[in-house]
């Protein structure tokens, strides 16, 4: 990372610490949107990272675009930044330009398909489409006869029944039934729902790394500051290492979804090893967000469990994003069967990493 | 607030290091072919081959980063992690010449006489000389600095009194590094500044060697009794009273490396040859899921290695990847163990039923060598200002 790329990321983390205050993410929840957050975030260029110049994008590069995502994963930042960004890229892979304003993308579970017809009219639902009443375009990867196809969608001219992720962001389902794209274009060759998955995974692996950072910098503050039987709990051995083992966890998500990162920005997203480190990250992170999210809890005590206690916007946060795009086991499964089907003696040219 | 501020730098391989990778893969496959080696399970701590050993060292693989003129190869230390890896990765039986290797040739670099380094170093190198650690005692596991075992001075050299334990391999080792009391007491507050390092000739004159048998079964591991033993003036390592220090940057480099996550690599290799290439669901996930814990590990672990190159001293990161990677090694044997069960050891006909049983019998010793997990974890917890 060259420090110009450093100047983004440092942007984008004073505008998340100045106006992503947990008052903030506590009306979000409750239906208000932030939009001067959005705004300043739109203004500084930082929701279409993913977009190339040409295509009115910010042309940031994806891995710095990825470092931004951690960042947003650590502070909670309730509005659709990430999915704006995958969105961006998505209808980037057609050449279709991007619009202003908040968008997300569809489908984003595995067995949806969305259909196109001859008339150019979708057809489908798609289920647990974050933050889609807020947005104002939906990119699509829908099927037509002759293959996949990337077309962008104004989230007016659909239906959508509102519902909310286990974090209490909108999950939202969108009927597509007779809507006409804005655009529609052939996706690539050999372009597809399990790219745009992995894309998606990638992105909430590098959020939950983030996220955990942020419950072990909160559960390391708290046990300083509590004290019970005379002394802050910090002192209590059980504590210390909870805490050593919380660090330990998000550590080793922050190893996996930067090599995720890595791999997702040396291939436009593409590709077979892209894909594996994916996998790999997302399983690890998944794993991490349990073990940690479990322990940020037991130290915050009864308080953690309080509405009013922030701890939630991260924890909560971390169960969702372990779920979305697949959850530990999905991908696990996934990349067992990469690895097995090398055979055993490139099992460990395989973690190593194929040249 | 970033708690902790760990670092784990990404290091890029160069067409240098992977063609050294590659070299040292394409050895260990033919060895392995031809019978050279058996793939053990914590190959590094358990699996004693002096001539595959010797082998090592006609290589060019042992000593690596030393000057040339004391039989080293003056590589670079990540070379030294390419090749220290793939022979983890592999289950090759490293043991004879791992610590001499590891830690007791490059503290003898830093702290030995001329005559020592001439002496000895080349030896070590050749696969040829072998080292075992001189650091716990009865009384003194994880509390160090309570240790007992005395040098006393006398005419021409010093006289060592005491007992070290678990002292790995002894009864073939060449030497010891010992940590033992040149001054103060273990009950004083400053014991820490009477202790001091030595380099003991093990056939030298009262010193018993006695076999500790393991859970394993295995006789790895050593009482080592000095009764007056007499060493020379010039086998004190460093300073006097400079030990704490000398053994604690000793430690480091007994911690920071890749064996402390692939002990049991080797059993996950050999249950993907028993489950082929087209596993069940469990089979694919629970492979799945230890190959992503893998990854991750050994990314932090590589991590810790540039952070050394960088010559700065990784304490507190390689202290969170022990903890972690021994975890590791034990989860992974047991995640497999409920696929592809253990099996009467006389009829464990392949690689991995064998592996397996050694992994499992031998892995509670992971958690506890070279610092327990509980003292790794305090390490952490004091970088997180907790303590």
């Amino acid at each position: 990372m060259n420090s110009e790329d450093n100047l983004i990321v440092d942007a984008a983390v004073r505008i998340f610490q100045d106006m992503v205050v947990p008052s903030l993410i506590n009306e979000a929840e409750a239906g208000v949107w932030p939009s001067a957050l959005w705004e300043t975030l739109e203004e500084n260029g930082l929701t279409l990272a993913w977009g190339s110049d040409a295509l009115g994008g910010a042309g940031i590069a994806m891995g710095d675009g990825f470092a931004l995502l951690k960042e947003a994963g650590r502070h909670s930042v309730p509005v659709p930044l990430a999915e704006t960004m995958l969105a961006a890229w998505l209808l980037g892979n057609a050449g279709i330009e991007f619009p202003m304003g908040p968008m997300t993308i569809a489908p984003t579970q595995i067995n949806t398909k969305i259909k196109v017809g001859a008339d150019g009219a979708l057809t489908g639902t798609a289920r647990y489409v974050p933050f889609a009443r807020r947005t104002e375009h939906v990119a699509v990867l829908a099927n037509s006869d002759a293959g996949k196809v990337i077309a962008l969608v104004r989230t007016a001219d659909c239906a959508i029944r509102e519902n909310q992720s286990i974090a209490g962001e909108p999950a939202d389902e969108v009927s597509f039934d007779g809507v006409k794209p804005t655009k529609s274009v052939r996706a690539p060759e050999g372009f597809d729902e399990q790219a745009l998955f992995a894309m998606g995974a990638a992105i909430r692996s590098v959020q939950i790394a983030g996220g955990l950072q942020k419950i072990l910098d909160q559960s390391v503050q708290y046990s300083v500051e509590r004290s019970q039987f005379g002394r802050p709990i910090a002192k209590f051995q059980a504590i210390q290492h909870g805490l050593a083992q919380l660090a330990g966890e998000a550590a080793a998500a922050g190893a996996a979804a930067d090599a995720a990162a890595e791999a997702m920005a040396a291939t436009n997203g593409l590709g077979m090893i892209a894909r594996a480190e994916v996998a790999a990250a997302k399983t690890r992170t998944g794993e991490a967000a349990t073990i940690g999210t479990a322990i940020a809890h037991q130290t915050h005590g009864a308080m953690g469990f309080t509405y009013e206690h922030s701890l939630h916007h991260a924890t909560r946060r971390l169960w969702a994003w372990r779920d979305e795009f697949g959850n530990e086991s999905y991908w696990a499964i996934e990349l067992g069967r990469m690895v097995a089907a090398e055979g055993a003696d490139m099992l460990w040219p395989f973690v190593t990493g194929k040249e | 607030m970033a708690a902790g501020g760990f670092r784990f730098p990404r290091i890029d391989f160069s067409p240098e290091l992977k063609a050294l990778q590659q070299e040292v893969r394409a050895f260990l496959a033919s060895e392995r072919a031809s019978g050279g080696f058996k793939p053990v399970a914590d190959g590094w701590a358990f699996g004693v081959d002096l001539e595959f050993s010797r082998k090592l060292g006609k290589r060019g693989w042992l000593g690596m980063t030393w000057p040339k003129q004391y039989g080293g190869h003056e590589r670079s230390s990540m070379e030294r992690y390419v090749v220290t890896e793939e022979l983890l990765a592999a289950g090759a039986p490293v043991s004879a010449h791992w610590v001499a290797d590891r830690q007791s040739g490059p503290m003898l670099l830093k702290n030995g006489t001329e005559q020592q380094k001439l002496d000895i170093l080349p030896r070590i190198a050749a696969g040829e000389c072998y080292f075992a650690i001189g650091m716990s005692e009865p009384d003194s596991g994880s509390d160090l600095a309570s240790l007992r075992t005395t040098a006393t001075k006398v005419e021409g050299g010093w006289k060592i009194n005491g007992r070290k334990i678990w002292s790995s391999g002894a009864h073939f080792c060449h030497y010891m590094i010992a940590t033992v009391r040149t001054g103060g007491t273990r009950d004083e507050k400053n014991r820490h500044e009477g202790l001091s390092q030595f380099l003991i000739d093990l056939k030298g004159p009262g010193i018993q060697i006695r076999g500790i048998r393991n859970m394993a079964g295995d006789e790895h591991f050593n009482e080592t009794v000095f009764d007056d033993a007499f060493v020379a003036e010039d086998c004190l390592l460093g300073k006097e009273g400079e030990g704490w220090h000398q053994v604690t940057s000793e430690l480091g480099l007994e911690r920071s490396g890749p064996e402390r996550f692939l002990s049991s690599a080797i059993t996950l290799t050999e249950a993907v040859r028993r489950m082929g290439e087209n596993p069940d669901a469990r089979e694919a996930e629970a492979l799945g899921k230890n190959v992503a814990r893998l990854k991750a590990m050994r990314r932090m672990s590589l991590g810790v290695s540039a952070l050394l190159q960088e010559g700065e001293s990784p304490v507190v990161e390689a202290a969170l990847v022990k903890d972690l990677g021994t975890k590791f090694e034990s989860t992974l044997l047991n995640d497999v163990r409920q696929l592809m069960p253990t099996e009467a050891l006389g009829q464990s006909t392949d690689d991995y039923a064998r592996t397996l049983a050694e992994g499992l019998l031998r892995v509670p010793s992971s958690t506890i060598r070279g610092g327990t997990n509980e003292v790794l974890r305090g390490i952490v917890a004091r970088q997180l200002g907790l303590r």
